[in-house]
């Protein structure tokens, strides 16, 4: 059980939540994560840690509403409990010191860069976030990032912010040397065809690129290997052995297909949710 | 049907039929006429080898006498003076190997139904009042990591000595492979969730979606937590795969998979519950160990049309119960022997559409003392199916071992321990069940975590004197 101690809508179906979980915190480390579960029958969620406050015992996570699990998460606000949290699970993202680090955040993956931008600026490495979003209104958490990053650079598809373009498009321009230059590692987070194009951004270059891979998970502790990723042509559990892994290598092709293994269910329970919605507003 | 003193008693079970189509308990439970009846034939052997043959040494003939005279208040008493699961074990255990293999009556006739008895007699204890409370008489704080089988009875032994114990579960739920993995219609989870509450009662602490070796370090147990001794009972439940072409193909999964959507997160109510399983017409489930027949009896339950076991060996080679195979058999599951699944194949979708095998014959006997498997050359062909669920065993799950130093493992990622008091190489660090072992039984669990109870009661005696 952990308290919400804080929510904030950052969009319309993105929402940031700050928990009271000190042992969670305590041991965090960015590119971990933690399952979810908000009622009895529920499902368990993988959700990327944004954030931590060691010393406050607070954990931050920002959830997209996606499916019937995230939107009753989005649902909670301050004050209310969410049943089951446990983490952090996965494997720390590990880079050697001393580098250029971009960090790519495509909707809600910008928050998981907050933790991760935090520690590399503060043990000497230069910084850049690529923030990514379709327009202006949907970029999320631009100024929080700011202070734990050297640049910051927005993408809008609709140039109502900053570089008119996809992430990917700025990106480019960096690897070819321009504005902050080019990267020696990149770290992409977000919706699995940006984290792709993200891959075939750097591959020619060979800039060391991880992706944070978020496949369908059921314990997320090594026990069901429904999270397999084919990696370098071998299987690997994102639960246990990821989630990020190196881009250049991940099979993207069986990863999209293998998180649409449950399309029709998923769609079923939005359905039956929303009808308990409308049943209840009469 | 009269019953007669050279067989054993059976087990009353449901209708094939009627059973295969949902998550019922197959095994009703001996009536009071056939336990008095059952526990009269037992000879009541001066030396009653039938408890050699258990791993926790429950004293068989005297619980059984006890059945005999209709004193069940006693029965109860020495069963669980041995045994702190014996609901479960009644029900899951391999007895046929185990205490009834021992059995003077297989002399001549069939063993005493031990098994169907201490079901009964656990299941009479679950109508009776609860237990009265106990409080921890002892200060030293213990802990144990993982509440499957040799946890909880590791736990119950402690406490029962005194102990302040606390479990750590990862999961959202107590219980290890006996929440994710057996499946309701042969272990129903009231069954489970009793004796779990039996545990709290005597003071037992059960702290779940804690992942020692993540949310806390073992050695943070020791030096930041006030445990002076921790007990391993993590398992094994990393799933392996046969690293065959096609695996990552949709609806192929890991029979831990399937098994935990269906058991831990009650995928056969789904959408009620959130969490979905995909079971099509054709399932097959590779392997035919006790897993493989939960996976393929459940898949019938889930309502496939064809259910199948394809395995490499032979029915004689095969590990699963003999009761798990007859009602297997019984409720329309066909079996493919000497079966060997080379490919996975699927369609445009990404989706599996038929399995790819080849004939087998027996050859001479291998490392595990079973007659290896031979390929018989051009004898490949298809078999049609949705899912491919594997269930050709597990290892044990590194996330402990992989943050704790000083914690040796063999080669094969199972933990070093004692086979006596189960200590590891850490100080104080004692562990039992799969962890140790690999994949094995509930029972043998239970056993190891009930010696680990007491080798650690002696170490910390040792220690304080």
């Amino acid at each position: 059980m952990a308290r919400i101690l804080e929510t904030r809508r950052l969009t319309p179906v993105t929402k940031y939540f700050r928990l009271d979980a000190p042992l969670i915190a305590a041991s965090a480390k960015p590119g971990q994560f933690v399952m979810l579960r908000v009622r009895e029958g529920g499902e368990r969620i993988p959700i990327t840690i944004a954030d931590y406050d060691r010393a406050a015992g607070t954990l931050t996570i920002v959830v997209q509403e996606v499916g019937a699990t995230t939107q009753r998460v989005c649902a909670l606000e301050a004050g209310d409990e969410i049943l089951d949290v446990v983490g952090p699970l996965g494997s720390p993202i590990e880079i050697p010191p001393g580098g250029h680090v971009c960090g790519v955040g495509g909707g809600f993956g910008s928050a998981a860069l907050l933790c991760l931008m935090h520690q590399f600026t503060e043990r000497g490495d230069r910084t850049t976030a690529i923030l990514g979003a379709r327009s202006k209104d949907l970029l999320i958490l631009v100024d929080e990032l700011r202070p734990h990053c050297n640049n910051v650079e927005v993408c809008t598809d609709d140039g109502s912010a900053g570089f008119k373009g996809f992430v990917t498009q700025r990106l480019a321009q960096l690897v070819a040397g321009e504005g902050p230059g080019r990267p020696d590692h990149v770290v992409a987070i977000g919706p699995m065809a940006m984290m792709r194009a993200v891959a075939e951004t750097t591959r020619e270059a060979k800039v060391k690129t991880l992706v944070s891979m978020d496949p369908l998970m059921v314990d997320g502790t090594g026990m069901c290997g429904g999270c397999r990723v084919t990696v370098g042509g071998k299987a690997q559990f994102a639960c246990v052995d990821g989630p990020c892994f190196d881009a250049h290598q991940v099979d993207f092709d069986v990863a999209m297909r293998r998180n649409k293994q449950y399309v029709k269910e998923e769609k079923q329970a939005l359905e039956r949710l929303a009808c308990r919605a409308a049943r209840e507003a009469h | 049907m009269p019953l007669k003193r050279a067989e054993k008693t059976p087990m009353p079970v449901r209708d094939p039929r009627e059973r295969a189509l949902d998550f019922g308990e197959v095994n009703r439970g001996y009536s009071a006429a056939h336990a008095v009846f059952e526990a009269e034939r037992c000879l009541r052997c001066q030396e009653p080898i039938c408890v050699d043959g258990c791993p926790v040494q429950i004293p068989i003939p005297d619980f059984i006498h006890a059945v005999a005279t209709g004193d069940l208040p006693a029965a109860a008493k020495i069963l669980r003076s041995a045994n702190p699961l014996p609901a479960i074990c009644g029900r899951v255990c391999p007895q046929e190997s185990q205490c009834e293999a021992e059995c003077s009556m297989t002399q001549h006739f069939d063993p005493v139904g031990i098994g169907h008895l201490e079901r009964y007699v656990a299941d009479w204890e679950r109508t009776q009042p609860p237990a009265l409370q106990s409080t921890p008489s002892r200060k030293e704080k213990i802990a144990v990591i993982g509440a499957g089988p040799s946890g909880l009875v590791c736990a119950g032994e402690l406490a029962r000595l005194g102990y302040p114990v606390t479990i750590y579960e990862a999961l959202h739920a107590p219980g290890g492979v006996l929440r994710y993995g057996i499946p309701e219609f042969r272990l129903p989870k009231t069954v489970l969730n009793w004796e779990i509450g039996v545990l709290k009662a005597m003071g037992v602490t059960v702290v779940c979606n804690v992942v020692i070796g993540k949310t806390l370090t073992l050695d943070a147990l020791f030096e930041k937590h006030g445990y002076s001794a921790v007990f391993i009972g993590t398992g094994a439940g990393l799933p392996q795969f046969l690293g065959i072409p096609g695996e990552s193909l949709n609806g192929v999964m890991s029979a831990n998979e399937f098994l935990t959507r269906i058991n831990l997160m009650r995928g056969y109510e789904f959408p009620e519950a959130d969490t979905p399983v995909r079971v099509g017409k054709r399932v097959a489930v590779i392997g035919a160990g006790n897993t493989a027949m939960d996976a393929v009896r459940t898949s019938l339950r889930m309502g496939a049309e064809e259910a199948l076991v394809v395995y490499r060996r032979s029915e004689k080679e095969m590990s699963a119960r003999v009761e798990e195979y007859h009602h297997a058999l019984e409720e329309g599951v066909k079996f493919h022997w000497l079966t060997n699944p080379l490919e996975i194949l699927g369609n445009a979708e990404g989706w599996a559409t038929s399995l790819k095998c080849q004939q087998m014959k027996l050859g001479p006997k291998d490392a595990s003392g079973r007659a290896r498997p031979i390929p018989i050359e051009g004898s490949e062909f298809e078999i049609a199916v949705d899912n491919v669920v594997l269930a050709i065993g597990t290892t044990p799950n590194p996330l402990l071992t992989r943050t704790t130093s000083g914690l040796l493992t063999n080669p094969k990622g199972c933990l070093v321990a004692d086979e006596h008091t189960g200590l590891t190489s850490k100080s104080l660090v004692f562990a039992g069940g799969d962890a140790v072992t690999g994949a094995a039984t509930v029972i043998l669990a239970a056993g190891a975590g009930k010696r680990a109870a007491r080798a650690m009661h002696e170490a910390l005696a040792a220690r304080v004197h």
